[in-house]
């Protein structure tokens, strides 16, 4: 795994559910660091009570929160979750 | 007079903030919060007493087996046990299931035989017995469930057939908070010459359970979520039938004797009597001792008035869910039916996003399948959110919850 996305993410999980979603936790320290830089790439679709914020990366929805957490949905795998974050963060 | 802030008191991770906001936890079905009373047991024990058990005779290791047997006498009184012998000391509600498996299924069940389960059973009583199923060649049958989740008790009598040798049930389902009547269905069960496994995990936290009244023959629950630590967790099962089961673990602790037989050139190997029978290798003596912190807690509290909060808790949670009309509750909304859980999600989200939203204020739920998969393919959904209440839980936590909602909602 690239090891400059490693600094941004803490953990990564598939969801439980038959929605096979990638759930990504920002490190703390590094959380609105992340969070700037996808906004930088993505625009916002949609912003949920200023704490959810939903946007279409390559067709594949992302809801962003800005706790730290993201969830990206319809990838294929971890993998795939993880190709995508270092185009978003990188 | 039960106080839900007087016992919030004790719970030192209550005063949290996390997200800026005050902590509400209501992932108690996952696991409860620990009072003080738990961990300074904890912490002196292995600060003042801490050795391996039994067979020394050093101080230490009197005192650390005292307090490990005392363990047992006080989780045995509390389900109205006969004694430490039907008590035996697991990690888990999982493990305990597993126990009964492989020390009882293996040994007593076979090709002719049936194993009846429901369909709202947690993973735990589901997957060890398919597995010992495909070992043994027994069935595994599944007791239908009524449209609003609870148990279809004509469908469970049709099952009982003179093949059935085991009825495997939860007490309380771990996504509705359904309490099964499992006194009825231990009776109907005996009648029929099946014995009955009882999974405990969200009913001995949260009500008065005596097993003596049940009649259950096995009682499977958590040390966690009973206030107590994670790692340990209990098997009740009656004496006869223990004493009639192989071991399920072999090593030190659980053995009497291992000979060797010069001539023969093997070991004889004759058991320790009962419960350490079942208890191979060193136990978790801390958890013990965190164990019995726990049930003294929960015993001081009066579980008929930890019942009464969390029927409280249900009640007004599922009248102001009423208010989210973009809500939709899963199961029983009567709480004579039920415990305080409560399965729901919210239309335009699925439920890990119900449960992010929630956590950037505070309020830690869960979501999934909750380890029950057929039970929501019974509700015809991929997920659900659970909120779960315990002692600590509050009337203006549900308020906070139930605002968040309303906020989630009027995004749409």
């Amino acid at each position: 795994m690239n090891a400059n996305l490693n600094e941004y993410v803490a953990r990564m999980e598939e969801a439980c559910g038959e929605e096979r979603d990638i759930i990504v936790h920002f490190k703390y320290e590094k959380k609105d660091e992340a969070i700037g830089r996808i906004l930088k790439k993505v625009k916002i679709d949609r912003a949920v009570a200023g704490v959810i914020f939903d946007l279409t990366y390559k067709g594949l929805p992302i809801r962003l929160y800005n706790t730290g957490k993201v969830v990206i949905k319809n990838v294929k795998d971890k993998n795939h979750a993880w190709s995508i974050l270092a185009e978003l963060l990188l | 007079m039960f106080d839900p802030y007087r016992v919030r008191e004790d719970f030192p991770i209550l005063k949290r903030k996390v997200n800026n906001h005050p902590l509400i936890y209501f992932d108690n079905a996952a696991t409860s919060q620990k009072p003080r009373q738990v961990i300074e047991a904890m912490k002196e024990f292995y600060e003042q007493h801490n050795a391996n058990v039994h067979r020394a005779v050093h101080m230490l290791s009197l005192e650390a087996t005292e307090l490990y047997e005392e363990a047992h006498e006080e989780v045995a009184e509390f389900i109205g046990a006969e004694g430490i012998e039907e008590i035996v000391f697991v990690r888990g509600a999982t493990e305990a299931i597993n126990l009964v498996a492989y020390s009882w299924g293996l040994h007593n069940l076979g090709r002719e035989d049936e194993v009846v389960v429901t369909l709202m059973e947690h993973h735990s009583n589901i997957v060890p017995w398919e597995i010992l199923s495909k070992i043994k060649g027994f069935k595994v049958k599944y007791v239908d469930l009524n449209s609003d989740g609870t148990l279809n008790y004509e469908s469970f009598k049709e099952m009982l057939t003179p093949k059935v040798k085991l009825v495997c049930v939860a007490h309380v389902s771990n996504v509705t908070g359904v309490v099964n009547d499992v006194k009825a269905l231990t009776k109907l069960a005996h009648e029929n010459g099946a014995l009955v496994l009882v999974d405990g995990a969200q009913s001995v936290p949260h009500m008065q359970v005596n097993v003596r009244d049940l009649d259950c023959d096995f009682l499977a629950f958590s040390g966690h979520k009973m206030l107590g630590p994670t790692g340990i967790g209990v098997l009740y099962a009656k004496k006869e039938i223990l004493e009639g089961m192989e071991p399920f673990h072999g090593g030190g602790e659980m053995i009497r004797e291992v000979s060797f037989n010069p001539e023969t050139r093997r070991c004889t190997i004759s058991w320790n009597t009962l419960p350490w029978k079942f208890e191979a290798g060193t136990p978790d003596v801390g958890g013990a001792v965190g164990l019995t912190a726990a049930v003294r807690y929960l015993r001081s509290l009066g579980m008929e008035n930890v019942k009464a909060h969390e029927c409280d808790l249900t009640e007004y949670a599922l009248k102001r869910l009423e208010e989210c009309s973009k809500v939709m509750v899963y199961g029983p909304r009567d709480v004579g039916l039920k415990c305080g859980i409560i399965p729901f999600n919210v239309e335009g989200f699925n439920s890990h996003d119900v449960a992010l939203f929630l956590d950037s204020y505070g309020i830690m739920v869960r979501s999934g399948l909750h380890c029950a998969q057929p039970l929501h393919q019974k509700f015809n959904i991929s997920s659900s959110v659970r909120a779960s209440f315990y002692i600590y839980n509050t009337r203006e936590e549900i308020d906070r919850f139930i605002d968040a909602l309303k906020e989630i909602e009027e995004s749409l």
